[in-house]
């Protein structure tokens, strides 16, 4: 896109983009070390995780006041306002985000050093690379503007709400087998859930950058 | 009617507003110089149209086209049609001061007449013969003031010179001025471009209240003011209309790139 007369608008902009990405990157990665942590049952490594949270929180305050300094102070239009309405919605999505890696993390404690059979790990893992594999790919989308990439990470929540049905059967049945199982089964569905929601957001977020390139809202039939 | 140039991104939303005044293929040159191409544009009755676009563009030439305010320049040339209602208002058998007075414009700098604010008003109804008595001209002047949200703040001093009011007064006195000779449309050239930021929330107030009564164009150039005045808008690029369409779609996601450019500032 040609840059603007005012050149300090572009810096504003791309100071703006810049940090959603690191944002982006951050609450990525916190799920991503979530789900390590409840694989390997690894209490230390889940409370460091949890303590990121805080500073995923900053990011998002600063976010906006970055938005909603450059709304005052340049009027912006057209897909300048667009990206600026979408980088307020984004960061929300983002801390929600990390709010799931925080909650993940936390179950493991909840499990009373109880080690889950590796098959359900397994499942829970799958699930994760999939989830984060969107995060990423919704990511890169919005720091491409490519609305394509955003209606593909649309399309695939389909294929994560598929596996958290299934590993929701499959809790079920542990659960039914012993009830001793119920406590980790109850935390690992948690988990699966907390997932589900990352996947949600990613969702959110292809929305968000498709608005932006197209200035169109994306709705069920649009793909 | 079906849009004569192809170029033009129309949008193709059904209108819900008749249309009071229409240019088809509009041209016009100054001398041997073009400043408009082949200009359609549809203006909508009760709805203000703002006209939009970099400076030499040819916004102000077209406004000054639809009540034929280029007829005072010798060396100014305009072609295409101009329709008002039904009437081409080119046409030879058009009387340009009835239709000046059917189209009424406001100009960017106030510019009362140096007599009294009451003669400033009365003046276009008298010239009009629309008033028979002394009481029908001091209503029309009182409506007038009224109806451009001057009169509170000036009915003791009527007889004060229109050239003492205030910079925002005095173009809300060229406003009643305008209404006075009961106008279809407003064509208004940058009306507040001389303002503070109150007398021009004032003047935008006064624009949308206006509305209800008549047809509004606007030539501004300030984006904000497009946006937050008019229900639809019209970009002008070298002589070219580029883009018409609601003003909520302009200012939110134009269609052409040279839309998108000018109104975020990148115009280089």
């Amino acid at each position: 896109m040609t840059e603007h007369t005012v050149s300090s608008y572009d810096d504003d902009l791309r100071n703006l983009t810049g940090r959603i990405a690191e944002m982006g990157g951050q609450a990525e990665s916190m799920v991503e070390d979530a789900i390590n942590a409840l694989v390997r049952q690894d209490v230390k490594a889940a409370q460091a995780t949890a303590a990121k949270d805080r500073a995923i929180n900053k990011m998002e305050q600063q976010i906006e006041e970055t938005a909603v300094l450059i709304i005052a102070r340049r009027q912006p239009m057209a897909q300048d306002l667009r990206q600026i309405i979408a980088a307020l919605r984004i960061a929300t999505d983002l801390e929600r985000v990390a709010d799931l890696g925080k909650n993940i993390a936390r179950s493991i404690s909840a499990m009373d050093g109880k080690t889950p059979p590796k098959q359900l790990l397994h499942g829970i893992e799958h699930m994760a690379e999939i989830v984060l594999e969107q995060m990423r790919m919704v990511l890169d989308a919005y720091t491409t503007s490519d609305s394509n990439a955003a209606i593909a990470v649309v399309k695939r929540d389909d294929e994560v709400d598929a596996i958290y049905k299934s590993l929701f059967r499959e809790f079920l049945t542990y659960m039914m087998e012993d009830p001793r199982n119920i406590t980790f089964c109850a935390n690992l569905l948690f988990a699966a859930k907390h997932l589900e929601r990352v996947g949600d957001h990613a969702t959110n977020i292809a929305e968000s950058v498709y608005y932006v390139d197209t200035g169109k809202v994306l709705e069920d039939g649009t793909f | 009617m079906q849009d004569t140039n192809p170029n033009l991104k129309q949008d193709s939303d059904i209108r819900s507003n008749p249309i009071k005044m229409s240019g088809e293929k509009v041209t016009v040159h100054y001398g041997a110089k073009q400043a408009l191409f082949d200009v359609d544009l549809k203006i909508e009755e009760n709805q203000v149209t703002s006209l939009i676009g970099p400076s030499g563009c040819g916004k102000s030439t077209f406004l000054r086209c639809l009540n034929r305010m280029n007829d005072t320049i010798d060396i100014c040339r305009v072609g295409g049609k101009i329709m008002l209602d039904s009437t081409d208002i080119y046409n030879a058998d058009v009387d340009v001061v009835e239709l000046r007075a059917r189209v009424g414009m406001v100009f960017q700098k106030a510019n009362p007449f140096p007599k009294s604010i009451f003669e400033n008003v009365a003046y276009g109804p008298r010239i009009h013969g629309l008033c028979r008595t002394k009481a029908e001209m001091d209503e029309v002047v009182v409506t007038s003031l009224q109806k451009a949200g001057l009169f509170e703040e000036i009915k003791d001093r009527l007889d004060e010179p229109g050239t003492g009011l205030s910079g925002g007064q005095q173009q809300r006195l060229c406003i009643a001025r305008a209404i006075a000779v009961s106008p279809e449309v407003i064509l208004m050239d940058e009306p507040c471009s001389a303002l503070d930021p109150i007398a021009t929330a004032k003047v935008e107030e006064l624009i949308d209240e206006l509305r209800e009564n008549y047809t509004i164009v606007i030539v501004t150039h300030s984006m904000q003011q497009a946006a937050r005045v008019s229900q639809r808008t019209a970009f002008f690029h070298m002589g070219n209309l580029v883009e018409e369409g609601p003003t909520d779609h302009i200012f939110t996601n134009p269609k052409d790139k040279r839309t998108q450019d000018y109104i975020t500032g990148r115009f280089g």
